[in-house]
């Protein structure tokens, strides 16, 4: 059929057309957001509508990731949001010590004498932590300083985390709703923790101003967010990228075999729980990834984000978009999530039945719970079943 | 009442004020009566005040004259009346609009006056406190034992040596057993803290041994309390608990603070301090010849300071080896502020064989604390045992059944004003409300995805977000009202530590009812009977005439009815919100999935561990229940993994690999 | 012929009942055995056993030359080792076309990140090929095994055994639901494996065992009720007194 002298990349691209259809699709539409924007062109998009865009495709990027660990390996976690969350605490750290240390600097340099660095280390402290009753900086922050260092802990918390919970779960067998149980145990264990005031996170106030770059003061909004949001794009077209080419082929195989029958695929010879980690592993990086990204967006992080309702929400995107096919956890994660802020943001007109308005922002909860219970029951393969529908050739 | 005391009352406090005298001599009742010595003090009894009160009493006291007691306690009471033209003192009876005066000593009455003719003595407050202080020795003997109680409480409350005698004579005349208990306590607790006869005191403090009430460990503490002391030598005479050795007992940095703040070394200066006197010393843009764009560490900082300290331009500061030196020169120790070393060796021991009884108590408590949390989540998860562990249904929708159950019981409490009426029509109603529920979710949903469990789970969560949002929507975002009634809001009190609340009481009640139910239904019904069959096989039990579908249904509308009783349960101990079941949804698939599925035995297993776990947890770190919730769920995560089919386990080839 | 498996005095109990009392059986390669046994004799618990689903509670089992012991090893090591096995119904990767199977059991390295770089092969297509020209599904490649009969779902599952490449071949009830004409290439490929390896066919079709013509061993109550030729076993009065009821 093919020749070995080819190379991998073009015959896996060649083999999944979709992949390519997808990124046009993703190019073009940042190309048209960039165009419309505020930051760079006609203004017809505000910066605000940028930013929840930019969101947006984390969103996706996280979808994409719980698609294939849940489509693809039959892993219903509802963890992944607490490693989102974890990427955007990572980040937020250096973005919340960074920015406080140049405010510090600032009012330290009018003092007749120089600021030596402990000094300059515990006005920090007390400036982040004063809201908690505090004034030292906890272990925690120790690598807060350096932006090497906490990009490196946006990848390495979130995937030392997973490696570690899934090794346990998977050694152990457990599957299926257990599975998923221990999974959310995890997520509110993690937020309970983060909820704590003594924990170094600043409990329920979360961090934030996260939207101010440090060193980038002289950049307005406007452009940051699009270079958020091209930095979101670009993320979520190598994700989609690196997961298709994960999820085709032998190891694809091997992965949905393993949803369907992991004892099966044991006897041949494969240790299912090895392909397992590492999948759980691999997207919570991911999702760590998207939420480092996510955050500088949206401002602020708090521990409420990581509550496990969230993670559920992640599993609702995933199943109204449409399991087991990547484009369909970006639908339902864009279709669901836009959908959303434009229900309970007051963008939808209110319905007025004459003895009751049917105001949005009290019914859009309803609307998407009862619309995703009709999805479960009559649409299993989401919208982008439909869209296999009329794309397939006959 | 008060301000028109019975005759018995009187006489009574006479008496006791004979009983008073009996040490004195026996002229001073042939003295003239009350009103000479009243008038003595004219000025202090007319006005009285804080200050000048004391000097008052304690004349009257020295005195000693009948009817004091009498006069005591119509003046606390504002019912003593002073003439302006001769300054005489009377007591005094309303007759409309008139007065009636009485003589003091001989209680007759002798005048009838408008009531401007007389002024009324008004003593504030804190006078009448100490007129009822001084009082109390009178009351300990009046026949009220309602007035009896009132004076030992007066005395636990602020006791002294003076009382230990009327206290003892008291308690030879007392008829009331359990105020006499009271007393014989009360003395032992007053002689162990003043008796001047050391054999009493030690005999006293060795009875409070093991009594666990807080009056009793006040007063062994205040026995034994200790204040840190400082010197160059541990001082002669004074009782000294222990000395303290720098290093392990103390830090330095803490020994050197003592010294500090006892005057017997210069102080520390902080680096704040420190910058602030170089920042005063900046000349041309140095400081000590160090520039200043060089300060900005500590080495540079100190080089300036000493270059300062050499110029003589600022005092010199406390090095390190000073700070060591000066720390070493000194012992440091602490003292009892009891002086009599017999006294603390003796409250001590009696301390420490409290602490033994406390912690027996203390761990009771603990039990109980363990028990009710247990009952809540069996309660909140047996429901959710029956639909998950029978059908292997996922039921996300739970807990929003157990908000409609508190619901239902909000809404019964608007229209049956009676707690007690409404609660007993809410709980059967909250069933059927959340059985028809639970039946109408099986039949429109959860019955075509029984093939698909994971799908349940994630549509009865779009239920469960659904309901919970309609809930917001009718009954608003703030916290509803679910009021028990008057019988259910005590607490049963064992003594000062143990005591646990009577709702949470009914609440182990009602979960002991629902276990002993569901296992009658489970083991002796045949509803019981067929829904195991379809547990272990549904298409043989179909085969055998069950209707499967009806089962599923029945038992789906069971778990759903008993998840409404949860809520009204618990709804009456916390708050009615929409958001009340999710904070139980976890807990509960927690519960149910360490207890081990499809067992009701298990449950109760999982609910007991989750239970005393947490309030175990929770007792080592008393201030933070999240951080007990945290460890408590890691901890599961890894009971988890060592027994991943909980604890009581199905075995063999049922158990479904 | 040197011994592969050696079972011996292997005992389980599943919630008080003995499935499997002091088992001893030996499997030398090559050689081809049939398993034969009245419902419940522990025939299946046995494969369950060797392969490591089920845990025995006491007895040991030795594999190969250096006499290694397969109570240790998980599921997928003992299947790394060589042994391949075939289940009673048919368990085949529905949602994946044949050539996907066939391509999952094709003998290779099977770390998670060997497989991820693999890469195909001409030899590894041209073997599939060949594999699926042996159980006459060469123009079913393409197709996803979902929608396969029962009857090539089996012709399936026997290639991806035979893809495996293994040592020792469990073959749980290969015949079932197969025509006459099916059944005799079955048992072909069965004959052909069996010289140059191990394979131990459970089956109730005596028919099919007599065209075997192998060794048969007899299995009642858990335990070796009769081992030998298929003449000399049903002459045995016990066995007979088992298959006719007493």
């Amino acid at each position: 059929m093919s020749t070995p002298e080819i190379a991998p990349r073009r015959r896996f691209l060649a083999e999944n057309p979709s992949v390519l259809w997808f990124l046009g699709c993703l190019a073009l539409f940042t190309l048209g957001v960039t165009v419309l924007s505020e930051g760079f062109g006609l203004a017809l998009i505000s910066t605000s509508m940028v930013k929840i865009l930019g969101m947006t495709l984390c969103l996706c990027l996280i979808a994409v990731a719980m698609d294939v660990v849940w489509g693809y390996c039959g892993i219903l976690s509802l963890g992944h949001f607490a490693f989102f969350g974890l990427g955007g605490y990572a980040i937020g750290m250096w973005l919340m010590y960074a920015r406080t240390q140049g405010i510090v600097v600032e009012s330290l340099s009018a003092t007749p004498i120089p600021p030596t660095d402990i000094e300059i280390e515990k006005a920090i402290a007390s400036q982040i932590f004063g809201v908690v009753g505090s004034n030292e900086l906890p272990w925690l922050w120790g690598f807060a300083h350096s932006l090497t260092l906490q990009l490196m802990m946006v990848v390495l918390v979130p995937g030392l985390l997973a490696l570690v919970f899934g090794w346990l779960a998977f050694r152990s067998r457990v599957t299926g709703v257990y599975l998923s149980i221990l999974t959310q145990a995890m997520t509110l264990a993690l937020s309970l923790y983060l909820f704590q005031n003594d924990t170094g996170l600043r409990g329920n106030n979360g961090l934030s101003g996260l939207q101010n770059i440090p060193g980038l003061d002289h950049v307005p909004q406007s452009a940051l967010s699009l270079w958020f949001f091209w930095a979101s794009a670009l993320a979520l077209g190598l994700g989609y990228l690196v997961f298709a080419w994960l999820v085709s082929g032998k190891f694809g195989s091997v992965i949905r075999a393993i949803r369907d029958n992991e004892a099966r695929v044991r006897f041949l010879g494969y240790d299912v729980e090895s392909y397992k980690l590492m999948i759980f592993t691999l997207t919570a990086v991911v999702s760590a990834i998207a939420g480092a990204l996510y955050y500088p967006q949206a401002g602020i992080i708090n521990p409420a984000e990581i509550a496990p309702i969230a993670s559920i929400y992640l599993a609702v995107w995933v199943a109204i978009g449409g399991r087991g096919r990547l484009y369909g956890a970006v639908i339902g994660a864009a279709v669901v999530s836009l959908a959303s802020s434009w229900f309970t943001g007051g963008g939808a007109p209110n319905i007025n039945l004459g003895f009751y308005t049917i105001n949005w922002t009290d019914w859009w909860l309803v609307l998407l719970g009862l619309g995703f219970v009709a999805v479960t029951l009559f649409f299993p393969r989401g919208i982008g079943g439909l869209f296999d529908m009329i794309v397939r050739k006959p | 009442m008060r301000s028109i005391p019975s005759l018995a009352r009187l006489a009574a406090t006479v008496l006791a004020l004979g009983i008073l005298s009996v040490l004195r001599p026996v002229v001073a009742l042939a003295q003239d009566g009350l009103q000479p010595i009243l008038q003595e003090y004219q000025a202090e009894i007319a006005k009285p005040s804080r200050s000048t009160v004391e000097k008052v009493l304690s004349g009257l006291m020295a005195a000693d004259r009948p009817g004091t007691a009498e006069f005591l306690l119509r003046w606390q009471d504002r019912g003593v009346y002073a003439r302006p033209t001769d300054g005489l003192f009377f007591y005094a009876e309303e007759i409309g609009d008139a007065l009636r005066l009485i003589d003091i000593d001989s209680g007759a009455a002798v005048a009838e006056v408008s009531s401007r003719e007389v002024s009324q003595i008004r003593p504030n407050s804190g006078v009448r406190a100490v007129i009822a202080a001084a009082l109390v020795p009178f009351e300990l003997n009046a026949p009220d034992p309602a007035r009896r109680e009132a004076a030992l409480d007066a005395i636990a409350r602020s006791g002294d040596a003076s009382q230990i005698d009327p206290l003892s004579q008291s308690i030879e005349t007392e008829t009331d057993p359990a105020l006499k208990q009271r007393k014989e306590r009360l003395l032992t607790l007053l002689t162990a803290q003043f008796a001047s006869a050391l054999p009493y005191r030690l005999a006293a403090i060795e009875g409070l041994a093991g009594d666990t009430s807080i009056e009793a460990r006040s007063v062994l503490n205040q026995l034994t309390a200790r204040v840190p002391g400082v010197g160059t030598a541990l001082p002669t005479g004074a009782n000294i608990a222990n000395v303290l050795e720098v290093g392990t007992d103390i830090s330095e940095v803490e020994a050197y603070d003592r010294l500090v703040s006892a005057n017997l070394a210069p102080p520390r200066q902080s680096a704040t301090d420190r910058r602030d006197v170089l920042a005063q010393h900046i000349v041309d843009g140095a400081v000590g010849g160090v520039p200043l764009h060089l300060l900005n560490t500590d080495a540079a900082r100190a080089r300036a300071y000493e270059a300062l300290e050499a110029a003589g331009t600022v005092p010199p500061r406390a090095a390190e080896d000073e700070v060591a030196r000066a720390v070493a020169a000194h012992v440091f120790y602490e003292v009892y502020t009891e002086p009599n070393p017999e006294v603390t060796a003796a409250a001590e021991d009696a301390l420490s064989a409290t602490s033994h009884t406390l912690g027996l108590y203390q761990t009771l408590d603990l039990v109980l604390d363990g028990l009710s949390l247990a009952s809540i989540f069996f309660l909140a998860a047996i429901g959710l045992a029956i639909t998950f562990g029978v059908m292997g249904v996922i039921n996300m929708a739970h807990g929003e059944f157990i908000m409609m159950g508190a619901y239902t019981g909000y809404v019964v409490q608007l229209f049956v004003p009676d707690y007690t009426v409404s609660l007993i029509i809410a709980l059967p109603l909250a069933f059927v409300v959340t059985f028809g529920a639970g039946v109408a979710m099986e039949r429109l949903v959860i019955r075509h995805l029984y093939t698909r469990p994971l799908e349940t789970l994630l549509a009865t969560f779009g239920i469960s977000i659904a309901l919970q949002q309609l809930a917001k929507n009718i009954f608003g975002t703030q916290a509803r009202p679910l009021t028990a009634p008057d019988w259910l809001s005590g607490a049963l009190t064992l003594n000062d530590i143990v005591s646990i609340s009577n709702i949470r009481v009914a609440i182990f009640v009602l979960a002991l009812i629902f276990l002993a139910l569901l296992l009658f239904i489970l083991k002796r019904t045949r509803l019981g009977l067929e829904v195991r069959a379809v547990t272990q096989n549904p298409g043989m039990a179909a085969s055998m005439g069950i209707d499967p579908d009806r089962i599923n249904m029945l038992t789906f509308g069971l778990g759903s009815g008993i998840a409404g009783i949860a809520g009204v349960a618990i709804g009456l101990y916390a708050q009615v919100t929409s958001e009340m079941g999710a904070n139980y949804i976890v807990q509960s698939f927690m519960t149910v999935v360490v207890g081990g599925v499809g067992n009701v035995w298990g449950t109760l297993a999982g609910a007991s561990l989750i239970g005393f776990l947490q309030k175990g947890i929770e007792w080592f770190n008393p201030s933070n229940t999240l951080a007990a919730q945290t460890y408590m769920i890691l901890f599961i995560i890894l009971f988890i993994q060592f027994r991943p089919k909980g604890i009581v386990a199905l075995k063999g080839r049922a158990a479904g690999d | 012929m040197t011994t592969l498996l050696e079972v011996s005095g292997v005992s389980v109990t599943f919630d008080g009942f003995r499935a499997i009392n002091n088992l001893s059986i030996q499997v030398a390669e090559p050689e081809l055995r049939a398993v034969i046994g009245p419902n419940g004799a522990g025939k299946t618990t046995f494969m369950d056993i060797v392969t490591g689903k089920t845990r025995p509670d006491e007895g040991r089992v030795i594999w190969g030359e250096k006499n290694v012991s397969l109570l240790g090893l998980s599921e997928s090591q003992i299947a790394r080792a060589g042994i391949g096995r075939k289940f009673q119904k048919p368990t085949v990767f529905e949602a994946q076309t044949v050539r996907e199977n066939l391509a999952m059991a094709l003998k290779a390295r099977r770390g998670p990140f060997d497989v991820l770089l693999y890469r195909r092969s001409k030899t590894a297509t041209a073997r599939i090929a060949e594999l699926a020209e042996e159980i006459g599904l060469s123009d079913a490649l393409a197709r996803r095994a979902g929608e396969l009969s029962h009857g090539q779902k089996q012709w399936l599952e026997i290639g991806m055994l035979l893809a495996q490449d293994p040592r020792l071949l469990l073959v749980d009830e290969p015949a079932a639901g197969m025509t006459p004409a099916e059944r005799e290439h079955t048992t072909d490929i069965l004959k052909r494996a069996a010289e140059t390896r191990a394979v131990v066919v459970i089956e109730h079709d005596m028919e099919f065992i007599r065209r075997l013509g192998c060794k048969v061993t007899v299995l009642h109550e858990g335990s070796v009720l009769a081992e030998g030729s298929l003449d000399h076993v049903t002459q045995n009065q016990q066995v007979i007194d088992v298959y006719l009821g007493r």
